[in-house]
């Protein structure tokens, strides 16, 4: 129970939002904000940093604590006593029928989900989107390598396009429901006897342990996925890596062991297994803040807990603070840094040298240590050159939660320098904008020169034409644009792209968040490149600075001329 | 007509200088820190300070409007040409021959017509411009969604730096002045004491006299 009272106490700001939000409008809730700051900042101007110091993060508990998925804890079964868990179990879809055997009309939710779906349609621009169809700038394709990519599909077998997802015994209930941590899963293909010796030797899993185990999805389920996106860990998002599965509040306040403990569903909150705070649909800007009790258990804003006046209103500063959450994003400030904690991600990424062998036969190259001591590839023979970055100052950008994607059907000019995987709209002047910080992934990847598109490259098979294995990157695109029916040209080439990914995980305690000269100072200030505002200490009118400058140096050169005529001449100081 | 020693600064009057003087130091020392020219402040800790100084400055200014016309004290400042060229030329050239300065203060006239066209223009144009941009300034995200924000946010900016440049000039020349004439001691002691030495009628020295003798010695 030691975890409850502290996930509860962020409410303490919820509440007190509240009771200002009441105001009709903003510039009465300035007002009073206006009267209070000056009313406390009168008491003591300077003390902000002390007083209520302990607010809201928490200090570091000694003793461990359960992860906290939400507000009530404790349920009311033990898996460990149910008889249909007791197995033996042939296989996952066996324990997924046992589940569904008591949870009825789960199956029926889940598979409305994105983990199970792979698949979402923008609502505002149409675009279909989801893993299923999308390129990355990674690994670039899961379209036509299931076998290998739907490891992390949370259902069992998924392999090419006959899998059914209708049928919900396939749903693998164990990957984040089991907590013994000897679960694991493979390719649901063989793949290339070059690739698959990989995944030999591995211990048999104790399925009916794995079934008893069941909990709320910890870090480590979910991690087991979203921390090794891109093929590694935190190859991908930068902001969620292994070091987040028991990571010291430090590196992410909410989630830290020792301190609030959240499990990842604490934030991304569910319902009828579909979770709040998807890439695909970002809120930039959250207005509704908190809600009345009950209400807005449907989104992962900061705000939702924490309210749209988050700084509890001590100080001038804290006024201030509460003023920028109208421009800026909570994470801009609170995450000053990605990919901490000691495990590095990939910003770079080099398809062009991928396919060099020894006598035929595919290699790596270690060439980085990240901090917590480990090797990284530096170069993989299936993959290309790799270059990481740790404590990664993000990139700043005016960001309206729209993302606007390259798909495989998306036509662009062959001889552009570079395109971007996911551009983004947002800018000073939309209401809904505010400044997000980013990871900028860029990337040599392969492309259709004759028609301006990027391709399905057939990475993933037991045929000859997988790329690995056989290395043969003309070969690859063509079967994989081929076995979709897709136009390809015949010619491929390399083509630079960049890809951003909202930074929003790896919150850092209060005390390490940004300082406000990080941003307001004339140079190397963090938002030196965004445009559409008139930033204090970083922007200036170079004609008022000269003119002014002038004025006063000519004023004291005038005062100095004046003074000297006056020392030098015979009758000053002689009369009145 | 003879010079007296005469009570010319009210304690009101004096104690809104001196501490307009202080607050106007620390808005000019934290107001150029926060634009960039030095780093001795942290960020917000100039923050606090210039807006605290800021309101309590325009409290101050308050006062002193309300002091300022239930006194009739506001004549003082009501510009005049006569004499203010025998100011100026002194200022310029016979200050430089050891000349008497042209100006003696009267009773209901105690600055010289530079010096009260000076705090005039200080009053009506230079005051006001950097408290109603600072305000602005300072209320930036109540008007921040209308329309071109951004663009007005730099013209206040704009206005409340080249105002804050021109208030330190005027800074400049107030202090130079000062150590014109007998000496600097001279010239600060009335605001201090309240009294200096002003050009009495005979009728004005009667009456003070008379009828309020504290304020004449």
């Amino acid at each position: 129970m030691r975890g409850l009272p502290s996930f509860l106490s962020p409410c303490i700001g919820q509440r007190r939002a509240e009771k200002r939000s009441l105001w009709p409008n903003s510039l009465g809730r300035h007002l009073t904000a206006t009267v209070l700051a000056v009313t406390l900042g009168l008491a003591g101007p300077f003390a902000s940093a002390e007083v209520g110091s302990g607010w809201p993060t928490p200090p570091a508990s000694g003793t461990p604590t359960q992860q906290l998925s939400g507000p009530l804890k404790g349920g009311t079964a033990d898996h460990r006593k149910f008889e249909a868990l007791r197995g033996p179990f042939a296989d996952g879809p066996e324990v997924t029928q046992a589940c569904l055997g008591c949870h009825t009309e789960t199956g029926e939710h889940f598979m409305k989900n994105v983990h199970w779906t792979w698949s979402y349609q923008d609502p505002n621009t149409g675009q279909q989107l989801g893993k299923r169809y999308l390129i990355n700038n990674f690994c670039t394709n899961s379209r036509g390598n299931e076998g290998m990519c739907a490891q992390c599909h949370a259902g069992y077998g998924w392999k090419d396009e006959t899998f059914d997802f209708s049928d919900e015994t396939k749903i693998d209930c164990l990957v984040c429901h089991e907590t013994t941590g000897t679960y694991y899963k493979t390719p649901n293909s063989e793949g290339h006897a070059a690739c698959s010796v990989m995944f030999e030797g591995k211990p048999p899993i104790d399925l009916a342990a794995a079934a008893r185990s069941v909990d709320l999805p910890q870090r480590a389920n979910c991690g087991a996925c979203h921390f090794k996106g891109g093929g590694g860990d935190n190859v991908k998002h930068g902001d969620l890596s292994t070091a987040l599965t028991n990571p010291p509040r430090t590196l992410d306040v909410h989630m830290g062991a020792d301190g609030l403990n959240f499990a990842c569903s604490a934030c991304h909150v569910t319902n009828q297994h579909v979770w709040a705070g998807s890439r695909y649909n970002i809120i930039a800007k959250d207005t509704q803040g908190t809600g009345l009790p009950g209400q807005r258990a449907d989104v992962t804003t900061c705000e939702s807990c924490h309210g749209l006046a988050p700084h509890p209103v001590d100080s001038v500063t804290a006024f201030k603070l509460n003023d920028h959450v109208q421009s800026v994003a909570c994470q801009t400030c609170h995450i000053p840094e990605f990919a901490r904690g000691g495990v590095a991600t990939v910003v770079d990424w080099d398809w062009r040298t991928a396919g060099k062998t020894h006598d035929g036969e595919g290699y790596h190259e270690e060439g980085y240590i990240q901090g917590n001591g480990e090797h990284r590839y530096t170069y993989k023979s299936i993959k290309g050159d790799f270059t990481y970055d740790e404590n990664v100052v993000p990139e700043y950008r005016w960001f309206n939660g729209q993302m606007r994607y390259t798909t495989i059907d998306t036509r662009f000019d062959p001889d552009a320098e570079s395109i971007e995987i996911n551009g983004f709209s947002g800018s000073r002047a939309d209401e809904r904008s505010r400044i997000w910080p980013f990871k900028r992934m860029h990337t040599w990847q392969p492309y259709d020169r004759g028609n301006g598109t990027l391709v399905y490259t057939h990475l993933w098979g037991e045929d000859e034409a997988a790329y690995w294995g056989n290395y043969d990157m003309g070969t690859a695109i063509e079967k994989g644009m081929a076995d979709f029916g897709l136009d390809y040209s015949g010619e491929f080439g390399f083509i630079q792209t960049f890809s951003w990914w909202p930074i929003t995980h790896m919150v850092a305690p209060k005390e390490q968040a940004l300082a406000c000269r990080d941003c307001h100072r004339l140079r190397n200030s963090r938002i030196a490149g965004v445009k559409g505002v008139y930033v204090p200490g970083r922007d200036r009118n170079p004609w008022v600075d000269i003119l002014g400058t002038l004025l006063v140096a000519g004023t004291l050169g005038g005062i100095l001329i004046h003074g000297g005529i006056r020392r030098f001449s015979p009758h000053d100081g002689e009369h009145h | 007509m003879a010079l007296h020693h005469v009570k010319i600064f009210s304690i009101f009057e004096r104690f809104w200088h001196w501490s307009q003087m202080v607050l106007i130091m620390l808005l000019l020392f934290s107001g150029f820190g926060l634009h960039g020219f030095h780093r001795l402040l942290r960020f917000d800790a100039a923050v606090t300070l210039h807006t605290l100084a800021a309101l309590a400055l325009l409290l101050l200014w308050a006062f002193s409007v309300f002091w300022l016309f239930t006194t009739g004290a506001w004549r003082h400042f009501i510009p005049t040409g006569s004499g203010l060229w025998s100011v100026l030329r002194f200022y310029a050239y016979g200050i430089f021959k050891g000349e008497r300065h042209p100006y003696r203060k009267a009773y209901w006239r105690k600055h010289n017509p530079l010096q009260a066209l000076a705090y005039l223009v200080l009053k009506v144009v230079l005051f006001p411009a950097i408290w109603v941009s600072g305000l602005a300034y300072l209320s930036y995200f109540a008007w921040r969604n209308l329309p071109n924000a951004p663009v007005w946010l730099e013209s206040v900016a704009l206005v409340h730096t080249a105002a804050a440049f021109a208030i330190l000039a005027f800074v400049l020349i107030h202090v130079y002045l000062l150590t014109t004439g007998h000496s600097f001691r001279e010239h600060v002691k009335p605001m201090i004491t309240g009294f200096d030495e002003v050009d009495l009628t005979p009728e004005e020295e009667a009456y003070l006299r008379t009828d309020e003798p504290s304020q004449i010695r």
